[in-house]
């Protein structure tokens, strides 16, 4: 499976639009940083790129990928090589070149400007965000026929996910107004990958005093190592799973 | 050795692709599978390949069902009817690959690299697969086809986009895989080349296995030297039963 993964990789990382996507993090995260006195603003600024544009690109890239790899997947299932080397070689050499492309673009200058643990809960936030539209991707691809179908599957997970979802949780919310709402949103919170890392990095930065109970409550529960580590376990699953539905999927599906 | 379909059920959606194939293929035979487009070829070709998964019925191959293994394919050498490969890899490169993933798959393995000589490979090697013509890439999928010398070929098209110099050379070289003793599976629209490099016919029509005979015993039974007149009679045949 290594030997796969390397030449998996060794093709993507020669595309433009990876090195393009490289290039971009990297301007973004250094003119951050540079304009930005307050090395705070300038993560949380970066901090709302990254939730935006990072699963963006990462779902629909991959899923062009997986769609531009078919007639190469289908080569390597005729040889002597099983249906779960093939996927996971194609998925964690994906996962490993955007996951590059991220740590050099935003991880190695939040380091370089905040070396603090803050800037290491966004690049682990991150990353994981990119691992886990990777997995999502790759759901859509083995479920679909079609790129077209495809893409329209990646695009509504990232919509859902990144504004849709959040829409509803405050209409919920506001709604609800009057009853105690705190522990409710907490777990509304953890069940979407986006708002795990945003609150992880928020309450890193300190201005949850803004954010009145609620606020309190998130403090009190993701400045534990306990809630911490919770947050990172469910960004896991969010990685883990879809990727272990699309290779069930995948295992079965005529190519 | 020999590959045993047992009626193998294939649909997709409505369309029922393959129904009730059973069919036993043996070393030494070079089999056409002819049929009109949409008539289930590559399907079948696929299902043996395990990329397409049959509904019911099983596949033997060397006496053991291929469901869920992939040992076995370290014998068979498939070239596909498009090869499309990762675009900016080059050929070296894929080539290597190819060893690098059938390395230790079997024990004593040979490579073979007559076609990468004939078609004179070598000097492209460095150029990534995305810049190459279809042409050019069908020759890549013939080198990787008969690279390790396998003892069963399955070629979807072989000569389809080639040009006739090239075509000639891929021909010879089947030929002498063929009096190797190996089982050559072939399907190819150019019946002159079919009648050259085959000893079996396989006739399929909308999913259906038609006639499974041997060249020769076609050619007393129609009276018809040419493959192609044969062919041509058995869809007459066929169509004027779907109207009658």
């Amino acid at each position: 499976m290594k030997k796969t993964i390397k030449y998996v990789v060794y093709d993507i990382i020669r595309n433009r639009f990876v090195i393009g996507y490289t290039l971009l993090l990297l301007l973004l995260s250094v003119s951050f940083f540079w304009f930005e006195a307050d090395p705070n603003k300038g993560l949380l600024s970066l901090l709302n790129i990254i939730l935006m544009v990072i699963p963006l690109v990462s779902v629909i890239f991959s899923t062009i990928h997986f769609y531009n790899s078919y007639e190469f997947i289908e080569l390597l299932s005729a040889q002597p090589m099983s249906r779960r080397t093939i996927y996971f070689s194609q998925f964690l050499g994906l996962c490993f070149s955007l996951g590059m492309a991220f740590l050099i673009g935003v991880g190695l200058p939040t380091l370089i400007f905040d070396g603090s643990m803050r800037g290491l809960t966004l690049v682990l936030g991150g990353l994981l965000i990119t691992l886990t539209l990777v997995a999502i991707a790759f759901l859509a691809s083995v479920i679909t026929k079609d790129k077209a179908k495809a893409i329209g599957v990646a695009l509504a997970v990232w919509f859902y996910l990144c504004i849709l979802y959040d829409g509803m949780v405050l209409m919920v919310l506001v709604n609800m107004a009057d009853y105690p709402m705190e522990k409710a949103s907490l777990v509304f919170s953890a069940l979407n990958p986006m708002d795990l890392a945003r609150i992880l990095v928020l309450m890193q930065l300190d201005v949850s005093a803004l954010m009145g109970i609620t606020g309190a409550v998130f403090q009190n529960f993701f400045s534990s190592t306990w809630g911490v580590f919770i947050s990172f376990v469910l960004l896991l699953l969010w990685v883990i799973t879809p990727v272990f539905f699309g290779y069930r999927i995948f295992s079965k599906k005529d190519l | 050795m020999m590959i045993k379909f047992e009626n193998i059920n294939k649909s997709f959606g409505k369309s029922e692709v393959l129904q009730n194939i059973s069919l036993n293929l043996e070393m030494g035979q070079s089999v056409a599978i002819l049929g009109p487009n949409g008539s289930g070829k590559t399907t079948l070709i696929k299902s043996l390949l395990g990329m397409v998964i049959p509904d019911s019925g099983q596949i033997l191959f060397d006496g053991k069902n291929i469901k869920n293994e992939f040992a076995y394919r370290s014998e068979i050498g498939y070239m596909p009817q498009i090869g499309n490969y990762p675009p900016n890899l080059k050929i070296a490169q894929l080539i290597d690959m190819m060893k690098d993933i059938r390395k230790g798959k079997k024990e004593g393995i040979i490579i073979d690299e007559e076609i990468i000589e004939l078609f004179k490979l070598k000097k492209m090697y460095q150029k990534p697969l995305g810049t190459l013509s279809g042409g050019t890439k069908q020759k890549v999928s013939a080198a990787l086809a008969f690279l390790f010398d396998p003892k069963v070929l399955i070629l979807d098209e072989p000569t389809a986009g080639l040009d006739p110099l090239a075509s000639e050379l891929l021909k010879s070289k089947i030929l002498e895989e063929k009096r190797k003793g190996k089982l050559i599976i072939i399907t190819s629209h150019i019946m002159a080349d079919l009648e050259e490099l085959s000893t079996h016919v396989v006739y399929m029509q909308e999913g259906k296995l038609k006639i499974f005979k041997e060249l020769e015993d076609l050619r007393l039974e129609y009276g018809e030297e040419r493959l192609g007149k044969i062919i041509a009679l058995l869809m007459k045949n066929n169509f004027s039963k779907i109207i009658a």
